[in-house]
């Protein structure tokens, strides 16, 4: 620990900046791994000339976690605990990334129950990360009260996680074959309460925001995103469907039982900031028409698959039957096993395309756990976007991407 | 409580420095925005209007490490970031003060591998270890009380001992 | 298999050379490292596989030959398929040629491969570490990279962990 952070000079980037900053021209400003409004530790070199950007060089790594490699020394049931902690705005959906990806690994079935419980909890998750997006965009943009009023709503939302799970974000919640236990009694009405008075919030947040002229000002016009550029990049989720891009993996590769449900997907053709923005809000509308639907068609049922290779049993049947209790020693000490194969699975997570590579070899650890995550894509765009434009525009740009550093470096 | 119970008829109060120059230290601390993970989302909830910290002095969090007193390190801390981490604390002014919150900057957290310090101690001295994953805005504030206490208790002679090897 | 997908795997087969495999309605093709730049040219021109989804590599550490398998995901969105590429690669001096000159997405997804595996790309416009310190030796998703595990301190062990442990100083 005794070195210090090495000075940056020109030379190590020689090949990414322009010919200018060579002679001092141009000047190399650090926008530190410490800053409020790089919404986690990115540092970002900035090459300036003057106010305006001439290139920029994101720096990234400074949250790596080595979470692949470390979910090879797990059991596949362990390894679920570490999933929830990359992209940590959504931990329930990259709950259900993992499980869905060990579901299909090892051909294990979902019932209804289970699948409609997910998909409203998923949901919740959604409007939950799109609240803090929308409190952090406003405090970027020095709307200051936006952040007091979406923790407002984020916290009836984390009540709703503890009472389902007993922690407000890091739930475990799903698990291989369904949940981990049925929810209680109060979900339902807890549910409809706040699907009750969030529409009318929605609107509260338009109203001080969409016409709002120092907005408009500030983010029409700013980092357009062109439907070519965006496909060449990877970039997939609102900031795609904000360039003009009609893709959506609820949609188009329905899972969970999405199908069932009627919503529609907000597209914008502008593809600038503003675009991004009005997006987003649409989705919170579209959330809750998929929250309200799922609710009321509920099925009753078993909430967990019942085979009970890879599902545990429960108690009340391990004292009474010799199998159940085979079952449970197998499961608690050693672990089910996957096949020797390997399989990609993806869902729609509020920043993108939320994938996983799984592949088994036989055992009860996975051999390579790959997480493809949507942050890691959209942050890649970001020096084209950002061109021309002043040091404030990198700001309101960066936090219309919506990045999550967690889910960049895992 | 304040200063009017201990005024009595004269308008005088008397206390000792010691008691003073802590009471005022304790009373509008400002923390130094050092969120790296999920923890930092923990205390930005702290910070927002169901938990508030600005009860306990806390009003803003400033990015700047010369202008604050306490630094609380949320999150994982991983080993790119660990000069970082020192050269911001080197630059903060005395007195100081760190608390670790969560799981991950106390010991290691759920990742116990190449890529994260099993403890932001490894790195800065700390104060006062918040446990949880992530703790809750509550626990986070009862960790700030801790300090307020160990505060209240500090002595100029031990102060003394502290500044003389520097 | 679907239906869409049988002419072009035909089309690799014929062009390339390419072998398959099929696995819970995946299809997973394999071509070697020479002609993987050619092949991404045709599934993404002729073909329309507009989106990178992942880029990624396993490493089956004891066998040397291959020793890595490079995993190409490509998705359609106009017809709505997806297609797995995948590349075997040799133990000793591993090396592929770029993708970013037909998608640019390869760029940050190479040097993440190449800082986490340690396959070098040829013709890659800017071949530095990612995300681990530059100073770094060794590639960590490796099998032979141990994993760094320390020891945890309980109650029995508390003072000998702790005079190991190095604590910061002011």
């Amino acid at each position: 620990m005794a070195h210090l952070v090495e000075e940056v000079n020109v030379g190590q980037f020689k090949h990414l900046v322009s010919e200018r900053a060579l002679t001092g021209e141009t000047m190399l400003l650090n926008m530190g791994p410490q800053h409020p409004s790089t919404h986690g530790v990115l540092r970002l070199l900035l090459e300036l000339d003057g106010e305006t950007i001439v290139n920029c060089i994101p720096d990234i790594g400074y949250l790596h976690t080595g979470v692949e490699k470390n979910m090879e020394a797990k059991s596949y049931q362990k390894a679920e605990v570490m999933s929830d902690r990359l992209d940590y705005m959504n931990p329930m959906g990259n709950n259900l990334a993992y499980v869905m990806a060990v579901e299909k690994l090892i051909d294990l079935d979902v019932p209804p129950r289970a699948q409609a419980l997910r998909v409203i909890l998923c949901e919740l998750q959604r409007i939950s990360s799109h609240m803090v997006w929308l409190g952090a965009f406003g405090l970027d943009l020095a709307a200051m009260s936006m952040f007091l009023y979406c923790f407002r709503e984020r916290e009836r939302i984390l009540d709703i996680f503890e009472l389902v799970s007993g922690q407000r974000m890091m739930t475990t919640y799903f698990r291989p074959g369904g949940l981990w236990r049925d929810v209680p009694a109060e979900f339902e009405k807890t549910v409809r309460d706040f699907i009750k008075i969030f529409p009318r919030r929605i609107d509260e947040y338009e109203k001080l925001l969409s016409k709002n002229p120092i907005l408009i000002d500030r983010l029409v016009g700013i980092g357009y995103l062109s439907k070519e550029v965006a496909l060449q990049y990877g970039v997939t989720g609102p900031t795609l469907r904000a360039s003009g891009v009609d893709w959506d993996l609820r949609k188009a590769r329905p899972y969970m039982g999405y199908e069932q449900y009627d919503f529609n997907i907000p597209t914008r053709p502008e593809g600038d900031t503003y675009a991004r923005y009005i997006v987003r809000i649409d989705e919170l509308r579209e959330s809750l028409k998929i929250i309200e639907q799922a609710l009321n068609k509920l099925p009753s049922g078993p909430w967990r698959s019942q085979n009970r290779k890879f599902v545990p049993p429960p108690r009340s049947e391990i004292g009474v039957s010799m199998e159940a209790l085979i079952h449970h020693f197998k499961l608690w000490s050693e672990g089910f096993s996957a096949p020797k194969a390997s399989i990609y699975s993806a869902v729609e997570s509020p920043r993108g395309e939320l994938g996983l590579y799984l592949e088994g070899d036989g055992g009860p650890k996975p051999y390579r756990v790959h997480l493809r995550t949507p942050s890691f894509d959209n942050l890649a765009v970001l020096p084209e976007i950002v061109k021309g434009h002043l040091v404030a525009d990198v700001v309101a740009i960066l936090a219309s991407i919506d990045i999550v550093l967690g889910d960049i470096d895992r | 409580m304040g200063i009017e119970q201990k005024l009595g008829n004269m308008g005088v109060v008397t206390t000792s420095l010691e008691t003073v120059v802590n009471w005022s230290r304790t009373r509008a601390m400002w923390p130094m925005l050092f969120g790296l993970a999920c923890c930092a989302i923990e205390m930005m909830a702290a910070q927002a209007s169901d938990y508030d910290m600005s009860r306990f002095g806390m009003e803003l969090m400033r990015a700047s490490p010369r202008q604050s007193d306490l630094m609380i390190v949320a999150g994982r801390l991983s080993r790119k970031m660990g000069p970082v981490l020192r050269r911001l604390y080197d630059q903060m002014p005395e007195p100081k003060w760190v608390i670790s919150m969560g799981d991950c900057a106390s010991c290691g957290g759920v990742f116990n591998n190449y890529a994260i310090y099993q403890g932001a101690d490894e790195v800065v001295p700390v104060d006062v270890y918040v446990a949880g994953c992530p703790p809750r805005p509550e626990a986070l504030i009862h960790g700030v009380l801790t300090l307020y206490e160990k505060v209240n208790g500090e002595k100029f002679k031990d102060l003394a001992e502290k500044y003389k090897t520097a | 298999m679907d239906k869409r997908l049988e002419p072009i795997v035909q089309a690799a087969q014929k062009r390339y050379g390419a072998t398959y495999e099929e696995f819970r309605d995946e299809v997973h093709l394999f071509v070697s490292p020479e002609r993987i730049a050619d092949a991404l040219a045709l599934l993404r021109h002729e073909y329309d596989f507009e989106l990178l989804s992942a880029l990624t590599a396993t490493d089956y550490f004891p066998q040397q030959t291959p020793r890595f398998h490079v995993i190409y995901q490509l998705t359609s969105l106009a017809q709505n398929l997806s297609v797995q590429v995948r590349v075997p690669v040799n133990g000793d001096n591993p090396q592929v040629p770029t993708a970013t000159r037909v998608y640019a997405v390869a760029n940050w997804r190479e040097r993440e491969v190449f800082d986490m595996f340690g396959i070098v790309f040829d013709g890659h416009p800017d071949p530095r570490r990612i995300l681990m310190p530059e100073d770094t030796e060794g590639h960590p998703l490796r099998k032979d990279f141990p994993l760094g595990y320390e020891e945890p301190q309980f109650t029995f062990n508390f003072e000998e962990i702790d005079l190991r442990k190095p604590y910061a100083k002011e």
